[in-house]
């Protein structure tokens, strides 16, 4: 049977935006949701006392101090590694048996659950080294978390960077450096952002491989040896051990409005900054 | 007369495919030099040569002689960053970098280092004066080289290359994409830098290399076919096959 070519074109055109409405009113949904059941705990106090009773009542300070050294700390470590990593595998070397195990190591690792991230660092950092469920492991156990993710994105953005530019700037005495750092990254500076705002986003969110690791401390972090929570653990525990949910549904909405602010600054630049000169 | 580069018996293979079969040339230091012929001819590769640009490309064997100033840059132990310093190269397709119209051309300058803000103003200035582009652009020079028309943009590569003074000015074809009145100001461009520069220009257009240079040579196939002053080549050519790309035969 043919169907009438411009019966299809209107029938798949109307399918392709249910699905992408569809997608959208999922997301919609959920934040809805959060925010409904969350935004009346939402006050001053909640966000900068210290919980009380398990976080039964009081405020999430320590868990947003957690958050974001959390984040912070490892994104700064898995940055320059994962970037340099794919500068190396894209600018100084060829296609070899080498960079075929470092590319295949970096989508291994890029497949693990994080759990086994967590079990991983538990076993290797909080036991082995003696660093104890603390900032720092929770940090090196995220960093290794997150680096495919930046190492990929980097390399595509690397990638994509036009071969003409590399000339031109070869073609005026600059050297491979010279022309990594002052043509190559600034071009690829937007993708590899993108790929570092998923990073933050998978550090803030992750659970399990951070109670691993970094435990579950109400206390705040003050020292790179110290337990702490991030906002998600938080949520996780007060959720899991039906300590109290209306909490649990305050601290999600932090969480989610917070994602959205750095998301929405960070393409805010992105954008400002390709702007000025294409 | 003062020979600026030297080429003996140059041969260059691709893999197994020779693409240059022993050429020599001797290209003499303020003259405007035309490299003609029919795509595949080698002349870009010889360019590349020159530039030293062949070594980004894989599976490129060499033999024979470039000397520069009498120094072998094929066989000898030279510097290829500091020799892309003494030989600008303007490409076929103009590509600004995603900068300022300023940045674009002080570029090279600041790899240096050296220069201060004063003497980089006048050196951005003086550079886009001699491609014949400051009058179009003095009043926006922070503004991105992108929004610039393709004649324009070229004439931007023409002055980043200048803004480092080299001995030696490589044009691969730099109006094939341009339209006449950009390709005219390009031409008058060169015809005054010949007096501090050495110049090779490549290009498909034989009416150009007649009203733009002094000597030329006619590629084909990785052959050197016919050398001479242009006014020679063009009016009594001394090979057939030279005479019949002259008008069109081929190419």
């Amino acid at each position: 049977m043919r169907l009438n070519p411009r019966f299809t074109d209107k029938f798949v055109r109307a399918a392709l935006l249910f699905q992408a409405l569809f997608t959208v009113s999922i997301l919609v949904f959920i934040v809805f949701i959060v925010f409904v059941k969350g935004a009346a705990n939402i006050t001053p106090e909640f966000i900068f006392s210290y919980p009380e009773d398990m976080g039964r009542h009081g405020g999430i300070f320590p868990a947003i101090v957690g958050t974001v050294f959390l984040a912070v700390l490892s994104i700064a470590l898995a940055t320059p590694l994962g970037v340099g990593t794919a500068i190396y595998l894209t600018e100084y070397t060829k296609e070899s048996t080498l960079t075929r195990i470092i590319r295949f190591g970096v989508e291994s690792l890029a497949g693990i659950p994080s759990i086994i991230y967590g079990l991983f660092g538990f076993i290797f950092f909080v036991i082995k080294l003696k660093l104890g469920w603390s900032l720092i492991s929770g940090t090196l156990t995220i960093m290794i978390m997150v680096l495919p993710t930046i190492i990929r994105t980097a390399e595509e953005a690397i990638k994509s960077v036009p071969r003409n530019l590399r000339m031109v700037s070869f073609s005026l005495g600059a050297t491979k450096w010279e022309t990594v750092t002052k043509v190559v990254l600034p071009s690829a500076a937007p993708g590899i952002l993108t790929g570092i705002m998923l990073s933050v986003g998978r550090a803030v969110s992750e659970t399990a491989a951070v109670i691993f690791t970094m435990g579950s401390s109400l206390r705040l972090p003050t020292s790179l040896l110290d337990s702490g929570r991030t906002m998600a653990v938080h949520f996780y525990i007060l959720a899991r051990e039906g300590i109290s949910l209306e909490k649990a549904y305050a601290t999600a909405l932090v969480l989610v409005v917070s994602i959205l602010l750095i998301n929405i600054v960070a393409y805010y630049t992105m954008n400002k900054m390709i702007a000025r000169y294409n | 007369m003062d020979v600026k580069v030297a080429i003996q018996q140059l041969r260059l293979s691709f893999g197994k495919k020779e693409v240059l079969k022993g050429i020599d040339l001797d290209i003499v230091k303020n003259r405007i030099y035309g490299l003609m012929g029919p795509s595949a001819s080698g002349k870009s590769t010889l360019i590349s040569v020159i530039n030293k640009m062949i070594s980004f490309e894989d599976g490129v064997t060499m033999s024979g002689s470039v000397l520069l100033d009498g120094e072998d840059i094929i066989n000898g132990d030279i510097d290829e960053v500091s020799l892309r310093k003494r030989i600008g190269t303007v490409f076929a397709t103009p590509t600004p970098l995603p900068r300022s119209i300023f940045e674009n051309v002080a570029f090279g300058p600041r790899l240096n280092n050296s220069t201060s803000r004063a003497e980089l103003h006048a050196l951005v200035e003086q550079s886009l004066r001699k491609s014949f582009l400051w009058d179009e652009v003095k009043d926006r020079l922070q503004e991105s080289a992108m929004k610039l028309s393709g004649g324009q943009q070229q004439r931007l590569c023409l002055a980043r290359t200048l803004a480092l003074n080299p001995e030696i000015i490589l044009l691969d074809e730099p109006c094939s994409g341009l339209d006449p009145i950009s390709t005219a100001k390009i031409e008058e461009a060169l015809a005054e830098l010949k007096d501090q520069h050495t110049i090779i220009l490549v290009s498909n257009n034989t009416k150009q290399i007649a009203r733009a240079t002094d000597f030329v040579a006619f590629f084909y196939l990785g052959e050197l076919i016919e050398f001479g002053a242009t006014d020679k080549v063009f009016t009594t050519p001394a090979v057939r096959m030279t005479e019949e790309y002259i008008q069109g035969k081929f190419g």
